[in-house]
């Protein structure tokens, strides 16, 4: 008889045939990392199973088994490879198998050249990913994929990481998307996921079978790929058992003594220790002394049933939880709330308010304020007096504790939050970004996965002698981790104190990037719910070397705060909803496409009482009331609309495509000047929109590349499919030299990109590529060179005319810059004028791409502030020595750009960065010292397929807060 | 807070008593270098700290989304500067420092906005580069120093080979290695003595080494042949890829590293075709020639000697590499490893180490095009080849690596087996032919 055995990364499973291969035995567990128990207590039930049998043919698959299976002297088998083994045998006639597990994702493709995959280092769309969207919708799996069958829209959801997904579902929740819908566009983005990050140009046809655990619970998940692949996949039976199925039938296994088995399986330890950088306490007083220090931080509560008179109202609607508290005149809480939002924060504050009202008819609320991302549709619903931005918020609360504090960090569910206060003022402001988010609901999901209740694995933790080293950086991958140290040894007391130790260290060294305590500040103030946990309070103060307060209340301290605004800036008649109107209180939400313009975005529509209406879902502001009127200064939009002047114009020598993406953005005057002049239809393609991306998504070859890199690929697909004959994007190892750097390069990506398409879209080998390497920093060589190269691939073309071309080429583009730089003063001259704020939007000349850019220029525009751009202000300072190596023409207009606003009182840079730019990792941390040098605010946007423009609106007005702010103390100091 | 890092000189004074450090990459080739250098007087330890906390001082210290190398070459200084064995008075660094269009040229300045963050900005550190980027009076890389380096990299690439082609066959464990440190101590000491460099003296040196390794018994068993290719760093370090050449001799593979001679002709080359795709330069393109001429030679005379032996495989050499290189890519690509990558990809195919891995730093710039970008094209010429591409940074686990390279182990090795049982099959049909035709004879 044969057992085959598959340990992956959530689960076990296990098959035995007998001599006539047929499978009598079969189990599926979850083993909650206890591998070797749970694979021995397995093998024993085999073994009393079958109780002739004294030898088995075994084999062990699955990444969680390889360390065992060497130990044991038990033959591995890789798991994509056991797979394989099961569907030759069972399915023979399969093309395709696409199999999901717990963290891994793998096509193999069996006809037509075989070849297997799997998903590299950073990949989500996995069971893993799955199980997290479903915690955070607040439904289990069963439900997901039963209201996933009712969806009526698709929204766009990165499913890359959980993380990063998390951000793109929070504000659909908040914006009150329905379930159904969202549950069916996670299932569409893990299809996605999968088609990018593993076909990777590849196509998937013919008989497909789905395996793993998500392919086989849900039937809507196979559904999803059937629909976007045009398939007609199957499920067979046993398909959670093809790898433990591939495994018994391996030519690998070995008949071995099942006794002997288990007896080695019952006593494999890993030989290998687990290492612990740092003990959380040193003795028991060192323990009491914490503890006795942190119970004195409090606010008190008072007895709400004794309280007659005025009370203030605090909300913060936040992404995972709605926090409420309301106060007394002596800023004692009366009654406080902390309630998962559950995807909707309207009931939760509904229900509130009703029990205040109902309960408490001697309360008078005096005033109210909203905080949070949920701020929007809380103060349309109910009539809140104020709302808020969330800084605000948390800085009032803390000064209540400590007056001085000039540090604030607040780790919620979802964002890590600090703040740095000088002289009074929110100086700076740090937010985690997709990839760095090591926060609260990372803690309750590991908790979850290993079967206890988050206060109960917090509590444990504390009696770690031996915190487990985790790392600090992506959650999926954290999993990993976790099963690496408990079979080096670690228990749950270690694992649940290593984990918190990963969230403070991943909060100061990623968000914060603190090299020590000293440069945090003196007096730091801790909050959010995650500081609850006191071991991550614990290992907050171990690593920075000080002690900080947590007040009692951390958790509500941004309710905290509203409602102390609210109490300092109270009006005579608060507008809160009353109680008769909260009666008849009814919320209707629908989704309609906006159709405004052809961003097409997908709007919620809230309305309240069949009167007050909430739009969410917007990237700019055309379907609801502006909120400012001042005009709308915008050099996004201004460059946008210059590039489309450059139209095509029928010519004697045929058409040319190019594709408008990444450095052709400031290429395009030139080039399209240059194929103009000599006779030819420059075809450009569209500025991208998602369709486009989607199309061209299947022959990206690397998932990490930027968002601005992979968009190139619809573009090709565009001018393909435009039957031009040619394309043009050629290699530009360098750019043009603006003699303000030390060299003039290219980012390797904008450099070589046209590499990766030749190479990876095979469409473009059916049509004439022009790839070539041209030097456009050496207009004479460069002359000569393209001549050639006209030559060589469209015939004789006099030197005159690609000279006088080149000439007219070189001409435009200059002239193009000009213009940009002379909108630039323009603006700043006419926003001076109107005594409005200039921000600089600092990035790359594709940025300007309304699909990379998601609206950002538009939404500052919205608060009233002028918006112009790097390229339009770099021209005004000199060349003047950095830190780096000052060597990419891009880049060193960011470093020109904030060095020009450093002199001007009225003027302020947001830096947007491309995620998984790597270049940015050097220019992000000098423009910011070239800032703050001066004492400017640093603000940085990360942007990427899909941004959270919530949190990003939460950025801009903090620093729009903070400089209204500053700009107050200068006015008082001034009189 | 004023926004200026200075950058500190390496004096003559500090010349003397000065301990400079460097971090680790290639034992073999690094461990002959310190030597050499250590005759014109500077003191050099290369730097052998590999704990946890090496990551940890790189994280703490530098922007988390740099490329991993830069993260653990600074956490290793970092680590080692604050490990008290230092006198932080009396030591400085030394980096090094390319110019090219990647961030890797940024390292230096990074290093040093980490010892301004870590309090010890008064460290000087020396950049070595060829480039001319940096210059300090207290070190000068001179014409002798140059020649006998370029020794080194000669020697170092040789042992290596030679050392990865009969570890995993010797009949005695552990003889090949010790061969490698006989003839580490036996090569310093000689350059030491102002021997060994001159071409003569090399040619004569190579030939002994190929042929004490040739001397070695061997099992002449079959196993998977794997080639690694990658960023540099991640490529040659232990530190930067898990080990990654014990794995493989623990999963019973023979390994394949091109090595550091094929980068510095990668290097010098590319300054010849910068000026043939985009003009000017020509002076500097002659010296470029003549310098790779030189190198090449140097090369040759390593193949003719290891040809001498058909136990081992020679590597094709730079002019072939070049060739293979503008079969998938534009020899325009010079960022990073450029076209240098894929070339070496080629060159391991065709010398039957058709099983790579291309080890790239997570998000490393030029790998999204050099690297992933092009296996699907390679794939298109050799249908054969099994690439899988790995990602190194911190919080990468090694299980998850060592599970995908062990998917590419599983096609090599079940290749391997239907190889093997053609030959078996080829060899009894062969017997059987021989047999018929000894009867036909007889008849």
């Amino acid at each position: 008889m044969r057992i085959g055995l598959d340990v992956g990364s959530t689960t076990l499973k296990c098959v035995v045939s007998d001599d006539h291969d047929k499978l009598v035995f079969h189990s599926y567990e979850r083993h909650f990392s206890q591998i070797t128990q749970k694979t021995a207590s397995l093998l024993r039930q085999v073994r009393d199973e079958f109780p002739e049998e004294k030898e088995f043919s075994m084999c062990i698959s699955g990444s969680a088994g390889m360390g065992m299976a060497e130990t044991c002297g038990i033959p591995f088998i890789q798991e994509v490879y056991a797979t394989r083994i099961a569907v030759k045998r069972l399915i023979p006639y399969s093309d395709v198998v696409i199999e999901l597990g717990g963290e891994d994702a793998k096509i193999l493709f069996l006809t037509n050249g075989t070849e297997v995959r799997m998903n590299g280092s950073c990949a989500g769309g996995t069971g893993a990913f799955i199980d997290q969207m479903a915690t955070l919708l607040n439904i289990s799996l069963v439900d997901m994929n039963e209201i996933a069958k009712d969806y009526e829209k698709i929204y766009t959801i990165a499913s890359r990481c959980g993380v990063f997904a998390k951000s793109d579902v929070q504000p659909l929740l908040n914006q009150g998307a329905k379930k159904s819908d969202i549950s069916a566009s996670i299932f569409a983005a893990v299809v996605n996921q999968t088609i990018a990050g593993l076909a990777q140009g590849r196509k998937i046809e013919g008989q497909v079978v789905y395996l793993g655990g998500p392919l086989t619970f849900l039937s809507e998940l196979r559904s999803s790929f059937d629909y976007i692949l045009d398939v007609k996949g199957i499920c067979p039976e046993n398909s959670l058992y093809y790898v433990a199925i591939g495994a018994a039938f391996s030519d690998l296994s070995e008949r071995l003594n099942i006794e002997n088995t288990i007896k080695s399986v019952e006593s494999y330890k890993s030989t290998t220790g687990f290492s612990s950088t740092m003990t959380l306490f040193e003795d028991q007083d060192d323990y009491d002394e914490f503890f006795e220090r942190h119970a004195k931080e409090r606010v008190e509560y008072v007895e709400p049933e004794n309280y007659r008179g005025q009370a203030y109202l605090g909300i913060d609607a936040g992404s995972t939880t709605v926090k409420a508290a309301l106060i007394n005149e002596d800023e004692e809480i009366l009654l406080s709330s902390y309630l998962p939002n559950s995807g909707n924060p309207v009931p939760i504050i509904k229900g509130f308010l009703e029990d205040v009202y109902e309960k408490y008819p001697d309360i008078k609320i005096k005033s109210s304020a909203v905080t949070g991302y949920g701020e929007d549709i809380i103060q349309n619903a109910f009539k809140v007096d104020f709302g808020i931005v969330e800084t605000i918020a948390h800085y009032t609360a803390a000064k209540k504790f400590k007056p001085d504090v000039d540090f604030i960090i607040d780790i919620g569910g979802q964002d890590i939050k600090c703040f740095k206060i000088r002289d009074g003022v929110i100086d700076n402001i740090f937010l985690n970004e997709a990839c760095s988010s090591g926060c609260g609901s990372f803690l309750q999901t590991f908790a979850g996965i290993l079967e206890y209740k988050i206060d109960d694995f917090a509590k444990l933790g504390l009696q770690s002698k031996r915190p487990v080293d985790l790392g600090s950086r992506c959650t999926v991958f954290m999993n990993s981790s976790v099963k690496q140290a408990q079979k080096d040894g670690a228990n749950i007391e270690d694992i649940s104190a290593g984990l918190s130790l990963s969230v403070v260290k991943n909060a100061i060294y990623k968000v914060i990037r603190a090299a020590s305590a000293d440069s945090l500040g003196e007096n730091i103030v801790v909050q959010g719910g995650t500081f609850h946990n006191d071991v991550v309070l614990r290992a907050f103060e171990k690593e920075i070397g000080r002690s900080v307060i947590r007040p009692n209340i951390s958790g509500i301290m941004g309710a905290y705060g509203a409602a102390l605004y609210s109490k300092e800036n109270h009006k005579a008649q608060s507008t809160l909803i009353t109680d008769e109107e909260l009666d008849h209180f009814v919320h209707e939400a629908k989704v309609v496409n906006c159709g405004l313009c052809n961003n097409n975005c997908k709007l919620t529509v809230n309305k309240f009482d069949n009167n007050r209406k909430f739009i969410g879902g917007n990237r700019c502001e055309r379907p609801i009331a502006t909120k400012t009127n001042k005009p709308k200064y915008n050099i996004f939009d201004y460059k946008l609309s210059l590039l489309q002047t450059y139209k095509p114009v029928k010519g004697k020598r045929g058409q040319i495509g190019i594709p408008l993406g990444l450095n052709m953005y400031e290429m395009l005057p030139f080039w399209h000047t240059f194929f103009t002049e000599l006779g030819f239809e420059v075809i450009t393609s569209p500025t991208s929109n998602r369709d486009l991306y989607l199309k061209g998504q299947h022959t990206i070859p690397s998932d990490t590349v930027c968002f601005p890199a992979k968009l190139i690929h619809g573009h090709i697909d565009y001018l393909l499919e435009k039957k031009v004959k040619t394309i043009f994007y050629p290699c530009l190892t360098y750019n043009i030299d603006e003699e303000k750097s030390d060299n003039h390069f290219n980012c390797p990506v904008v450099a070589y990109y046209p590499e990766v398409i030749k190479a990876n879209v095979s469409g473009v080998g059916n049509i004439k590529f022009i790839y070539d390497y041209l030097g456009v920093h050496r207009a004479k060589d460069f002359t000569k060179k393209i001549h050639k190269l006209m030559e060589d691939n469209f015939g004789k073309i006099p030197f005159r005319e690609v000279k006088s071309a080149v000439s007219n080429a070189f001409d435009e583009y200059d002239s193009y810059m000009k213009k940009v730089k002379d909108m630039g003063k323009n603006y700043i001259e006419l926003a001076e004028a109107n005594d409005m704020h200039i921000i600089v939007l600092a990035g790359r000349p594709y940025h300007i791409d309304p699909e990379v850019n998601h609206g950002i220029a538009k939404l500052i525009t919205e608060f009233g502030v002028a918006v112009v751009t790097e390229d339009s202000v770099n021209h005004l300072v000199g060349k003047f020595p950095v830190n780096v190596l000052n060597q990419w023409t891009y880049h060193a207009r960011l470093y020109s750009a904030a060095r020009y606003i450093n002199t001007k009182p009225n003027m302020d840079l947001i830096q947007l960065v491309s995620f998984g730019c790597g270049l940015d990792a050097v220019t992000t941390d000098e423009v910011q010292s070239i800032l703050e040098a001066e004492g400017k605010i640093y603000t940085q946007i990360k942007i990427d397929e899909i941004t959270n423009l919530g949190a990003v609106k939460i950025r801009i007005r903090s620093l729009l807060a903070a400089i209204d702010q500053r700009r107050e103390e200068v006015v008082s100091y001034a009189q | 807070m004023p926004n200026d890092i200075k950058i500190v000189e390496f004096t003559k004074e500090m010349k003397k008593d000065y301990t400079i450090l460097v971090p680790d990459m290639l034992p073999i080739h690094f461990a002959m270098l310190m030597k050499v250098f250590h005759e014109y007087g500077y003191n050099m330890e290369v730097l052998k700290n590999d704990s946890p906390n090496v990551v940890n001082e790189g994280l703490k210290l530098v922007h988390n989304d740099t490329c991993y190398p830069a993260l653990l070459v600074i956490g290793q200084f970092m680590d080692a500067l604050k490990s008290g064995k230092y006198d932080l008075n009396k030591v400085a660094l030394m980096i090094t420092q390319t110019g090219g269009g990647c961030r890797a040229s940024n390292y230096i300045h990074l290093l040093r906005k980490a010892l301004k963050k870590a309090g010890m900005d008064h460290i000087p550190v020396i950049s070595l580069n060829s480039s001319g980027l940096e210059k300090n009076s207290g070190f000068k890389y001179t014409l002798p120093m140059l020649i006998k380096s370029l020794a080194v990299v000669a020697y170092g690439d040789l042992l290596m080979l030679l050392n990865n082609q009969v570890k995993p066959y010797e009949v005695n464990k552990g003889e090949s290695q010790t061969l490698v440190n006989l003839w580490v101590q036996k090569l310093s000491d000689e350059l030491n003595h102002n021997k060994g460099f001159t071409f003569k003296a090399m040619k004569n040196n190579i030939k002994e080494i190929t042929k004490s390794f040739a001397n070695i018994k061997m099992t002449g068993e079959k196993k998977v042949k794997v080639g690694i290719v990658g960023e540099i760093y991640v490529k040659y370090s232990s530190l930067g890829n898990n080990e990654l050449e014990d794995f493989l001799h623990e999963e019973d593979c023979e390994v394949m590293v091109p090595g550091l001679m094929g980068f510095l002709m990668y290097c010098v080359e590319n300054g010849v075709i910068d000026s043939t795709l985009y003009g000017g330069k020509l002076v500097k393109s002659k010296i470029n020639r003549a310098a790779n001429d030189f190198l090449i030679k140097i090369e040759d005379t390593i193949i003719d000697a290891i040809k001498e032996h058909d136990v081992f495989t020679a590597p094709t050499g730079f002019r072939h590499l070049k060739t293979l290189g503008e079969k998938v890519i534009g020899l325009g690509s010079k960022m990073g490893e450029g076209w240098l990558l894929p070339a070496e990809i080629m060159e391991l195919i065709q010398l039957g180490y058709e099983n790579v891995i291309c080890a790239q730093p997570f998000g490393c710039l030029p790998n999204h095009i050099i690297g992933k970008g092009l296996i699907r094209k390679i794939k298109g010429i050799h249908d054969d080849s099994n690439i899988v591409p790995i990602d190194y940074d911190p919080s990468a686990t090694r299980v998850n690596q060592e599970n995908r390279i062990k998917l590419m182990l599983s096609v090599a090795k079940e290749k391997l087996q239907t190889e093997k049982m053609l030959e078996e099959h080829m060899k009894f049909t062969d017997l059987i032919e021989k047999k018929q035709l000894k009867l036909a004879i007889e008849e």
